[in-house]
């Protein structure tokens, strides 16, 4: 190991300090209702072993990335293993049968509660699709993509409150809303770049929520709207257990209808012009693409599924309200996405299964779970920023050329 | 014409607040280009302590307004190190990363940071004592304008004024101008730029410490989740002003400052926040580079 | 062959603030030549492009375009980047601007933008006509790649060539676009000999095989003394000279914008 002595000594100043810097918080507790102090020594103690051991940790950690990044630049990039994996004919086959096996019979061998984690997990699955367009693709930071998602609820809510509209009838409406609102909330940002891009439409989704907490006439404000009905099957009202179930292949179909989108659009000429104007703006518009117009459609496909994501999600809760659309999950998704890997299908799937799926089933530690979520985007970001599956890019075979590397 | 006045004086000590705070988000921004949404913790972090200090000296009997200077002085100590730290944790690594990695970082730190005292301290409020004592020569028009912000306004301009005394006159406050202007170019004229870069988070960091024991005392209650709000607010003020400009800092601050009070005073209080990302919005919309911020121009 | 030039620029001047970085530049380029532009470092060079291209429409003057087999002239002042590409005008970039994490072949895709047709509703559908033409698009690149001399490495990120190949895949990318004039910015910026020769060899054959006239900006004066029919000087903004190489190469204003003296004084 690389263990040596300066190594120790650093660290055991690294951990002096954070004894310091936590005592405060850590150790001492106020009460001043009741005007007492707790006193936590055993904290100071968990915080100094843990802080040395983790600073030694962190330090190899870096020097492994560093020596990583010395080495790519040398060219010798080590093939990322997952792409060979995902590539491998004779793995993806079987994992997919058998991924695609426990899809299909989840339901009838889990419990409700159980598909309904599901069908969330799912909701953000095509979320996390939706943003990547827009983030992942084209390289446009939405940190507002939460206000598409809920025009597609209160889409729902309002036109079955008002007008009896049923499921599957504001379905396309909602995706319809969604696109329509991508475009109005795109047109301001256009001439706008990276981080005012990120602020702007931070605001624009605040907007959002506020008026709906706010316009008690239009959208019954924060008590929100009750009583949506869950989709009915062939005009029959179903029970909750198996409309819980309907909707969890609904889900399914719905997700893979959105992946098959997405990958079409990946590999088309509007996908690369997407790219094309994440990697280079003015190059891409020097290589004669419309740069509005690619922007534009960018945020109304994106926010197409954010649309439909709504409509589900009202259909499932049976209940919506300004709270459930706050900035936090507009960075929930965003998160998806970057951690799965921008761009990447699997990765963005990876992502939501990972983020929504784990604290649920790790209910044990509810408490830590948005501290753990915290660390996990610094960690991330810091030791793996290309996400869980980095964006791998299509490959041709011509006669003659070499044979690709994937 | 009371009225007005009382709105304009809240608007004022709102501002000042937000100047606090937004002055650390413009400064970081400024030098390297993130989006520090960790500041607001830093805010936070720097009442809880100011809060915990005062609790242990009150126990040991000690009398009132020291209490709240030592308060403050250890508070400002903390909030720095806290700044510093995550700095060297969460941005340093990520300094030659895309802008992406480095906001979600950013995110990621603002998180725990929120969840970390929630866990070691507790999620109800915390009622916050007001050491501050009411000046006799402020009776007559005490329904206009309090103590506190009096206090509050005073402080806001002196740390403004050692600010601008730091970054205009001294030789830290040259590196400063210079690395945000062009890093690559001071770092070749012998500046020591992580230096430069770890100033600049306490500075910021300090200041907003102060403003959060200031209104601490004000409001009289704090919550682990103080710093996301104030922390919003104070970045649409500095995004207002122009981001990555000190004086647009205090500007937007005041701006918003008012703009929220007089809104709230003569329109309707429940649209207060809308206000602020309604005005955030349209700003950038047509003067993306804020009211004093330097329009950037891409080389070709 | 088109009598009227290609590309006719008159009394070209671009304005930043108080600072006048073109004055009243004259230039055109006739049907299959190879024009160079050239002056001292912040002549206005760059600018020069940027205002043909579109990036910021000129404070005053006219910029003309003739397409090889039109009659009418059009007016380019002011009309964005990509409809400026459009109408078949390609250039690359002093700083290799490629898209970086798009493969070699991907890179030459995008080229053909302007030239295909397919919306989003091909994309999903995926129409006969949309499959036809993604085919079509493939082909084409690759085609392009071999006379370029990148056929051997179409699958490879473009960040990771060589910075050799990097600027030659920005050439063959403007080609995709399919236009009849190419500007080229620098191409032998950061080559040493041997691939500047390669580079001459292949800016000639553009011309012959693709027929495709070239202006570029270039400081290398063996190459552009070699390459070159006409040559434009510029300094502080304003042409200096104009010529054959060989008019240029002993004209004396252009020695001492250069060596700043002149030699006998």
């Amino acid at each position: 190991m690389f263990l040596n002595l300066n190594q120790i000594k650093k660290s055991f100043f690294v951990s002096l300090w954070f004894m310091f810097l936590t005592f405060p918080i850590m150790v001492i507790r106020v009460n001043p209702i009741e005007k007492i102090i707790e006193w936590r020594w055993n904290n100071l103690l968990l915080v100094g072993v843990g802080s040395f051991l983790i600073s030694i940790l962190w330090n190899y950690m870096m020097q492994r990335r560093d020596y990583g990044s010395k080495a790519a630049e040398s060219g010798m990039e080590k093939v990322p293993s997952m792409h060979r994996l995902m590539h491998d004919k004779r793995i993806y086959v079987p994992v997919l049968s058998v991924v695609g096996l426990i899809t299909l019979i989840f339901p009838l061998v889990f419990s409700m509660y159980q598909t309904n984690i599901l069908v969330t997990a799912l909701i953000y699955v095509m979320l996390g699709l939706g943003l990547n367009i827009v983030v992942g693709l084209a390289g446009l930071l939405d940190l507002g993509y939460v206000a598409f998602y809920a025009v597609g609820a209160y889409t729902y809510a309002l036109l079955n409150y008002h007008f009896g509209f049923t499921f599957w009838m504001v379905l396309p409406i909602g995706a319809a809303l969604g696109a329509l609102f991508g475009i109005l909330l795109g047109f301001p940002v256009l001439r706008l770049r990276g981080d005012y891009l990120a602020i702007v439409t931070l605001g624009f989704g605040e907007i959002i929520r506020l008026i709906l907490e706010n316009w008690n006439e239009f959208s019954f404000g924060p008590s929100g709207i009750a009583h949506i009905p869950r989709p009915s099957f062939f005009g029959m009202d179903l029970s909750v257990y198996s409309a819980t179930i309907y909707i969890y292949y609904i889900m399914i179909a719905l997700c893979l209808f959105t992946i098959f989108v997405v990958n079409r659009l990946q590999d088309s000429r509007i996908g690369r012009a997407w790219i094309a104007l994440r990697e280079d703006e003015t190059a891409c518009q020097a290589m004669g693409i419309d740069k509005a117009r690619t922007k534009l459609t960018a945020f109304a496909l994106g926010a197409t599924w954010a649309g439909m994501g709504g409509v589900l999600f009202a259909a499932k809760t049976t209940f919506v309200n300004p709270a459930s659309f706050t900035i936090w999950e507009s960075i929930i998704i965003l998160c998806i996405v970057v951690l799965g890997g921008m761009g990447s299908i699997v990765g963005v799937i990876s992502g939501a299964l990972v983020l929504i799926l784990l604290p649920e089933y790790l209910r044990a530690f509810s408490e830590y779970r948005m501290l753990a979520f915290g660390i996990l985007l610094v960690v991330m970001m810091v030791f793996r920023p290309g996400g869980i599956v980095s964006d791998v890019r299509r490959t041709y075979q011509f006669k003659g050329s070499t044979r690709t590397k994937s | 014409m009371d009225y007005f006045l009382e709105l304009f004086l809240g608007g004022l000590t709102r501002g000042s607040i937000y100047a606090l705070i937004a002055l650390g988000y413009t400064m970081v921004y400024g030098i390297i280009e993130l989006i520090n949404f960790a500041h607001g913790e830093i805010y936070m972090i720097g009442a809880f302590t100011a809060l915990i200090v005062i609790s242990v000296l009150t126990l040991m009997g000690m009398n009132t307004i020291a209490i709240l200077v030592i308060a403050g002085v250890i508070a400002v100590i903390y909030s720095s190190a806290y700044g510093y730290t995550v700095e060297k944790i969460a941005y340093k690594p990520l300094r030659n990363a895309p802008r992406l990695s480095a906001l979600i970082s950013a995110i990621g730190m603002s998180l725990f940071l929120q969840n970390y005292v929630l866990l070691a301290q507790t999620s109800d409020f915390l009622p916050f004592p007001n050491l501050i004592p009411d000046f006799e020569f402020m009776e007559p028009i005490a329904y206009i304008i309090g103590s506190t912000d009096l206090v509050i306004l005073i402080t806001t301009t002196i740390v403004m004024i050692g600010l601008t005394f730091l970054i205009k006159f001294t030789r830290i406050g040259k590196a400063m101008r210079a690395t945000s202007q062009d890093k690559t170019m001071a770092m070749l004229t012998g500046v020591d730029v992580n230096r430069v870069i770890s100033v600049t988070f306490i500075v910021g960091s300090a200041t907003a410490a102060i403003g959060g024991v200031l209104i601490a005392s004000h409001i009289g209650m704090i919550n682990f989740y103080i710093g996301f709000i104030a922390g919003i607010k104070a970045f649409v003020a500095a995004v207002l002003g122009g981001i990555g400009s000190i004086p647009g800092a205090v500007l937007g601050s005041f701006v918003l400052g008012w703009t929220e009070s007089f809104a709230t005073g003569y329109v309707s209080s429940d649209y207060e926040d809308v206000f602020a990302f309604i005005f955030l919005v349209c700003i950038l919309i047509f003067r993306p580079a804020g009211i004093l911020g330097r329009s950037e121009r891409h080389e070709v | 062959m088109n009598m009227e030039p290609i590309l006719k620029v008159q009394n070209l001047s671009m304005d930043f603030g108080g600072l006048r970085a073109l004055d009243g530049v004259d230039l055109d380029v006739a049907q299959g030549e190879i024009v160079a532009l050239i002056g001292p470092n912040g002549a206005g060079k760059t600018t020069f492009f940027n205002c043909i291209t579109g990036i910021f429409p000129p404070t005053e003057g006219d910029v003309l375009i003739t397409p090889p087999g039109k009659k009418k002239s059009k007016r380019l002042n002011g009309v964005k980047p990509n409809k400026v590409t459009e109408k078949g005008l390609a250039r690359t970039f002093q700083n290799i601007r490629l898209f970086a994490n798009m493969t070699v072949l991907e890179n030459v895709m995008i080229g053909h933008h302007c030239r295909m047709h397919s919306g989003i509703l091909g994309a999903v559908l995926k129409g006969t006509s949309t499959v036809r033409e993604e085919a079509w698009v493939v082909e084409n690149s690759y085609l392009i790649l071999e006379k370029i001399g990148l056929a051997d490495v179409v699958n490879e990120f473009a960040k990771n060539l060589p910075y050799g190949a990097q600027r030659r895949l920005e050439i063959a990318r403007a080609m995709a676009t399919d236009p009849f004039l190419l500007l080229l910015d620098e191409p032998a910026a950061g080559m040493n000999p041997h691939e500047t020769e390669e580079l001459d060899e292949l800016i000639r054959k553009i011309r012959e095989q693709e027929k495709i006239s070239i202006l570029l900006i270039e400081h290398d004066m063996k190459l552009v003394m070699s390459l070159s029919d006409r040559i434009f000087v510029v300094d502080y903004g304003r042409k200096i000279a104009q010529g054959t190489p060989d008019e240029v190469k002993n004209n004396r204003s252009v020695i001492k914008a250069y060596l700043g003296e002149d030699i006998d004084a």
